[in-house]
């Protein structure tokens, strides 16, 4: 009977059933919870206000940023996979329930079993010193015989031997057993019983010049403990593949659960801040996490609205009076008429500059919401595919000019073609800014150059690099640093018209193209450093 | 021309207006989008000037999407407070022809006003243009002056076809940069004078009478006689 069952009751085996499936992972969920700042950190990125959050996040290799978007949407690894360990932990929690349902079973039925057989052999030995009492040497052989024919199933064992010679006077068995204890009544050992060694469970009776011996076959309890082992054993092979197949389950089905949230927030990082996680109904952890994203992404959007509400009231606030003030400014130039003294002509100067002015801080304000522009990322869902090399050579061409008016060379140094997504303008602003920035610092007599060229990035991509060079003072290494921040202007270059927003409007257009902006010396050797701008943009 | 013009700010209304009739045009003004709207769709104009934020629940564009809808192709500029690339790609995409953002050089409207409102039609198209004893060859991509030939760079010829095209008006550099590279950037250092002043030097060298001329504060203007 017990020797059955317990086989079976192992084999129930561990892949955790549906419910379980959706009940551990969110209140440990160690995978989803990183992950999810992960989402929170790459909008935050976009959300931060310092320039080239982007290309700065994870680590500075080119690129960086684009691989860890990538890598969100490729599920983990089998081992790496949340799911899995869950799974894998299940396992191993019912393996050692089923470890422990043998064991208790065991000591439970082989117990029953052994307490039965005492009972048995303690009465038998009882009534056979009865019979001793009753009828001496000779009813005790008599009695011994007697229980022998009777017994049909073969399982008693009886030895009456003399206690000085060993000599056998009656029982089933050939010779006292060798390993028996002296001094133990109870003991077990392996016996020659009927022609076949079996392990039996015995009872040693001191009687005055007699020895009695009284046991029972114990194979009925050896053969309960090979079957709960052999049961085991075979049991735990297929809950393991169980359990595997469950693993691989758990891991597939939480990832069918993450993909959407995932993908929200890989288009969200992207520019798109309209798209909410789907949800799936069940309002299980999942559902109530992506409910919460989501919750979390309308108080973005109503923050970036405000921003976009605060730049454009700006924007509509500030260039309305700035437009009047130069209107008000041009009618009294216009009015003034010919400057007939030399007080009107300074007046004229005066009100001209002022123009001027107004213009710089227009243009100013237009370079501010253009870097805000960049930075919100909100543009990438305009990119189109278009050949940059053409581009550059116009900005070439364009400034090629502005150049030579300096007493300048500008050198280009372009390939065929350069097929990127982007956006046209902002790339040939930023070009136009660092190749503006490289005459204004080049003197007379110097070179600027502008190259560009594929290569491979840190991460085995493929990028393009436009290089713009100049023949100037380069830049301290600590204003490097510092030369992407808006309205950072190094010592030196304060003496030169500028606004300080370049080299930032440079770097926001690089983040919004998830590339980035790297500045370093253009001549390792020469006492004229100059400047090396690279502007590196992967492809994808 | 007869010009309307939808603003808001009444300073600035009065002097785009002042503007404009001082340089020979007619110009009607609503104050809102509402006003503008009815006054284009009653009446006969050359030109519009719209503010791209109106009040009134009717803002340009959607003032020119609705003129749009019912046919009315009068050309439209845009004027506004909102820089933003997609603002302006809005506007355009909505009907507009031009878009100009707040503040502005007054010469600056007027050139564009002049460059749109007298936009060669239908005209034949010609396959030469001349301005006094200027000419240029827009088959054989030659330019001569005085019958001797000027040799020109592809991008100086782009550059001359433009002033000519507009011969008599005034071009700015934002123009220049809009059309003949087709960009919109700010370059920050006056880029386009150092061509223009390229060009010159091969067009009016050696001559007696220059026909590219700097307008002061506005831009250049090519024309043949005073």
């Amino acid at each position: 009977m017990a020797t059955t069952s317990p086989p079976e009751k192992t084999a129930p085996p561990p892949p955790p059933p549906p419910p379980a499936v959706a009940e551990p992972p969110a209140p440990g969920d160690d995978a989803a919870a990183p992950r999810q700042s992960g989402v929170a950190e790459a909008v935050a990125d976009q959300l931060r206000t310092t320039p080239a959050a982007d290309a700065e996040a994870p680590s500075p290799g080119f690129a960086a940023g684009l691989g860890a978007r990538a890598g969100a949407l490729r599920p983990p690894g089998l081992f790496r996979s949340a799911g899995f360990r869950f799974a894998a932990l299940f396992a191993a929690l019912f393996a050692a329930a089923s470890l422990v349902l043998v064991g208790a079973l065991w000591l439970v039925t082989a117990g029953t079993l052994d307490r039965q057989t005492d009972m048995a052999i303690r009465s038998d030995a009882l009534a056979l010193v009865e019979r001793f009492r009753e009828g001496g040497t000779t009813g005790l052989v008599e009695a011994i015989e007697e229980r022998l024919a009777v017994d049909v199933e073969n399982d008693s064992i009886y030895l009456l031997v003399t206690a000085d010679t060993d000599r056998r006077l009656a029982g089933n068995l050939n010779r006292w057993p060798v390993a028996w204890h002296p001094t133990e009544n109870w003991f077990r050992t392996r016996v020659v019983h009927d022609g076949a060694e079996t392990q039996a469970r015995l009872y040693k009776v001191e009687l005055p010049e007699l020895r009695l011996l009284v046991g029972r076959d114990d194979t009925e309890r050896q053969r309960l403990q090979q079957l709960l082992t052999e049961g085991a054993l075979s049991t735990s092979g297929l809950a393991g593949s169980l359990a595997f197949f469950g693993a691989w389950l758990m891991r597939r089905a939480m990832q069918a659960r993450m993909r959407p949230a995932f993908a929200t927030a890989a288009a969200i990082s992207a520019g798109d801040l309209s798209q909410r996680v789907p949800l799936s109904g069940r309002d299980d952890e999942f559902d109530r996490l992506a409910a919460t994203m989501n919750t979390m992404l309308d108080r973005i959007e109503t923050l970036m609205d405000g921003v976009r509400g605060v730049s454009d009231a700006i924007a509509h606030d500030l260039r309305t009076p700035i437009a009047r003030a130069r209107a008000k400014l041009e009618e009294a130039l216009a009015n003034a008429g010919r400057p007939s003294t030399p007080e009107g002509a300074a007046l004229r100067r005066a009100v001209e500059r002022g123009i001027a002015d107004l213009d710089g801080i227009a243009r100013i304000f237009r370079a501010l919401l253009r870097i805000a522009e960049a930075e919100a990322g909100a543009r990438r869902a305009a990119f189109a595919a278009f050949d940059l090399a053409p581009v550059l050579a116009d900005a070439g061409e364009i400034y090629e000019a502005a150049a030579e008016a300096r007493g300048l060379r500008l050198a280009t140094d372009l390939p065929e073609t350069l097929e990127l997504s982007g956006d046209r303008d902002l790339l040939l602003q930023a070009v136009a800014n660092l190749l503006d920035n490289a005459i204004k610092f080049t003197p007379p007599g110097g070179e600027v150059r502008l190259s560009a060229a594929v290569v491979e990035t840190a991460d085995g991509g493929a990028g393009i690099e436009v290089a713009v060079e100049d023949d100037g003072p380069g830049m301290a290494s600590a204003d490097r640093e510092r030369a992407g921040q808006r309205f950072f202007r190094a010592d030196e270059a304060r003496a030169t018209p500028g606004s300080g927003l370049g080299l930032a409007l440079v770097q926001a257009v690089a983040g919004l193209h998830r590339g980035e902006l790297v500045l370093e010396d253009a001549n390792s050797d020469g006492a004229p450093r100059g400047l090396r701008a690279v502007l590196r943009l992967p492809l994808s | 021309m007869r010009i309307l013009l939808v603003e808001d700010d009444a300073e600035v209304a009065r002097f785009v207006k002042k503007g404009l009739q001082e340089a020979g045009h007619t110009v009607e003004h609503a104050v809102n989008g509402r006003d503008g709207l009815f006054l284009a769709a009653s009446e006969q104009f050359d030109l519009m000037v719209l503010d791209r934020m109106l009040p009134g629940g009717v803002d340009g564009v959607r003032l020119v999407e609705t003129l749009r809808a019912q046919g009315n192709r009068a050309p439209v500029i845009f004027l506004s407070a909102l820089s933003a690339v997609d603002e302006r790609v809005k506007g355009l995409k909505a009907g507009g022809d031009d878009y100009l953002t707040k503040p502005f050089a007054f010469a600056e409207l007027l050139a564009r006003v002049e460059a749109l409102g007298r936009r060669p039609s239908v005209d034949a198209p010609s396959t030469k243009l001349k301005v006094a004893d200027l000419e240029l060859d827009l088959l054989s991509r030659t330019v001569s002056r005085a019958g001797k030939r000027i040799d020109v760079q592809p991008r100086e010829f782009r550059l001359l076809e433009h002033l000519m095209r507009h011969a008599g008006q005034v071009v700015t550099r934002t123009m220049l940069l809009e059309k003949v590279w087709d960009y919109h950037f700010d370059p920050q250092t006056n880029v386009i004078d150092v061509h223009v002043s390229r060009l010159r030097q091969k067009v009016d060298r050696g001559f007696d009478v220059p026909l590219i001329h700097t307008i002061r504060n506005a831009g250049y203007m090519i024309r043949g006689e005073g």
